[in-house]
């Protein structure tokens, strides 16, 4: 028994101070993205919550450079991304698509040229795998507050304005109708998605955020119709699959036949894949109630 | 099914005097007027681009008149009324979305306020209340995305009736439902109306299947319009002036079709006549 238990948690696990601080700054981004992911689901959003983490890397790779936390580089160009896309997309979904694909790509020409100095020039060969692809192992444990304080500011966000971004989802102009500022709130929720993606840029990198964005709460939606419990749902499932990421990473460093370790970020999104593939197993997801027969193909009989 | 009501002494509650919408240049509303009272069921005819959906802007404050003012109970509309309820045109909800029948009613109490909703018994047996009168407790707790297109608008109603408006808009409810779930929902608002003493304003592209129930017609042609009752509106020379063009009206079977006359290009009003010739077969 003891066997097997040392052979899950393999030694050290417990003592090691950067596996604490990857649990904690892990835990407190999965609940943040699986909670905001279950709203980015279902205003269609996914995409600008994709693009955002990619531009966002801009700013990283950028802190990088210039030797900061690129927590903050991830953060400051990700909300200003997010102000430019809500102020060039306005209402329609296809000048919303044209105005993030646009902020993307230029943000992104901006990440290949600061990645390729951080490479080049300040020898900081690390820098394009830690931004692109994260790496939890290597945060700076004074990075915990600032991630703590974020992860805060967003739920808060989530919580204000949950019941209007909910109402303005069936309809904007049912939201518009009832007084909702509609404008206001989709700026609201667009700066909580950035600093969402980038506490998971910072994490398991940009370019995977999005799975831990869309991931957990697509399996949530088809676990539950409630859109309360698909948020708390939503959350569980990426806590788990980003804690068990961390053991399975940490114990890969005793994997044969290398014995060189895994990165974290590949077990998180196996395992949020994974969960969502058994949603689809038969007998599980939504079921579809029995309704009455609908009379539209029989029409000409009539 | 209720017929027509007597005419009413009841209040006005919708007041539309002289409404006028020019959108970059091209001319939507041209001086519209009519009033609807409590308990009044008004239809708002009119084919596709006729003017109806930014009529109901205009009254929902979500578009600017050009000239004109909105009264709703006798005073000037302002920005958040609470007075009236809305349907928009279309909604059809993913099958995804989590949120059940009562999510979406709920959200017709409190959906603009910020915050979680808290559980209490008085809001769950208001939202209950509301499913019942419109016949959509029996799928209370089912995905919206999930129901038929006339549960989903049964939903949407009592959504709409739950704050307790006096007006109520539905823009084309009528429209994607089948034969069976159009009636039902037909006979649903004309309750409504009566029952709750509130004015009900339902747009369509064809008035036949609002034609039992219609108090009164507003009749929408290239941004103008008449309204009355049936009778008064839809007569050869009424519409003749409004479309500016002959257009000949014809009773079928307790059917009305409005064709347009020999001069008239078919473009005119071809939803009107080609709708309309289908529900002959």
């Amino acid at each position: 028994m003891s066997g097997i238990l040392r052979w899950v948690f393999e030694p050290g696990l417990f003592g090691s101070a950067a596996v604490g601080v990857a649990v904690l700054v892990g835990g407190a981004v999965a609940v943040v993205s699986g909670t905001v992911g279950v709203l980015t689901v279902i205003r269609g959003q996914s995409f600008a919550g994709h693009a955002l983490a990619d531009v966002g890397a801009t700013g990283g790779s950028g802190a990088f450079l210039i030797g900061l936390n690129p927590l903050w580089g991830f953060v400051g160009v990700a909300v200003v991304a997010a102000g430019i896309m809500e102020s060039v997309g306005v209402r329609r979904p296809r000048g919303r698509d044209l105005a993030t694909g646009i902020v993307l790509g230029a943000g992104l020409g901006l990440a290949a040229l600061f990645l390729y100095w951080d490479t080049t020039w300040s020898n900081t060969t690390g820098a394009s795998m830690t931004v692109l692809f994260g790496s939890m192992f290597v945060i700076d444990g004074s990075t915990v507050p600032v991630v703590i304080g974020f992860s805060v500011f967003v739920l808060a966000v989530v919580v204000l304005l949950y019941r209007m971004l909910l109402l303005s989802s069936l309809h904007p102009d049912l939201a518009a109708a009832r007084g909702v500022p509609v404008r206001l709130v989709g700026i609201g929720y667009l700066a909580a998605l950035a600093v969402t993606v980038s506490l998971s840029a910072m994490t398991i990198g940009a370019v995977l955020s999005t799975a831990l964005l869309v991931g957990p709460a697509a399996t949530a939606l088809r676990l539950t119709k409630r859109p309360g419990w698909a948020m708390a749902v939503s959350a569980a499932i990426a806590v788990a699959a980003t804690w068990l990421g961390i053991l399975l990473a940490y114990d890969s460093y005793y994997w044969p036949p290398l014995q060189r370790g895994w990165p974290v970020s590949f077990f998180v999104v196996v395992l949020v894949f994974a969960a969502y593939l058994l949603t689809h197993l038969p007998g599980t997801g939504p079921r579809r109630a029995p309704g009455p027969v609908s009379l539209v193909n029989t029409r000409k009989e009539a | 099914m209720p017929g027509p009501h007597a005419p009413d002494t009841g209040q006005e509650i919708l007041g539309i005097d002289g409404i006028s919408v020019a959108l970059s240049g091209r001319q939507i509303l041209d001086d519209i007027r009519f009033s609807i009272r409590a308990g009044e069921l008004a239809g708002l005819i009119g084919s596709n681009g006729a003017g109806k959906t930014t009529l109901f802007r205009v009254v929902l404050a979500l578009q600017a008149a050009t000239t004109g003012r909105v009264l709703l109970a006798g005073r000037p509309r302002t920005r958040r009324s609470r007075l009236v309820g809305y349907v928009p045109q279309k909604i059809l909800l993913d099958p995804d979305v989590p949120m059940r029948a009562r999510d979406v009613v709920a959200l017709g109490l409190d959906g603009h306020r910020p915050g979680m909703p808290l559980r209490s018994s008085g809001r769950r047996r208001l939202v209950d209340g509301m499913l019942d009168a419109v016949g959509a407790l029996g799928f209370a707790d089912a995905r919206v995305g999930h129901l038929s297109g006339g549960e989903q608008q049964r939903v949407l109603i009592a959504h709409a009736l739950v704050s307790r408006p006096k007006l109520l808009l539905l823009d084309e409810p009528l429209a994607n439902l089948d034969l069976r779930s159009e009636q039902e929902v037909v006979e649903l608002l004309a309750r409504i109306a009566g029952e709750q003493r509130i004015a009900v304003l339902i747009s369509a592209h064809d008035m036949n299947p609002l034609l039992p129930v219609m108090d009164r017609i507003v009749y929408l042609a290239d941004g103008r319009a008449v309204s009355g009752t049936v009778d008064e509106v839809v007569r050869s020379e009424v519409l003749s002036d409004l479309y500016r063009h002959p257009v000949d009206v014809l009773r079928v079977h307790g059917r009305i079709l409005v064709v347009g006359g020999p001069r008239v290009a078919a473009h005119r009003s071809p939803e009107v006549f080609a709708d309309s010739e289908v529900r002959l077969l």
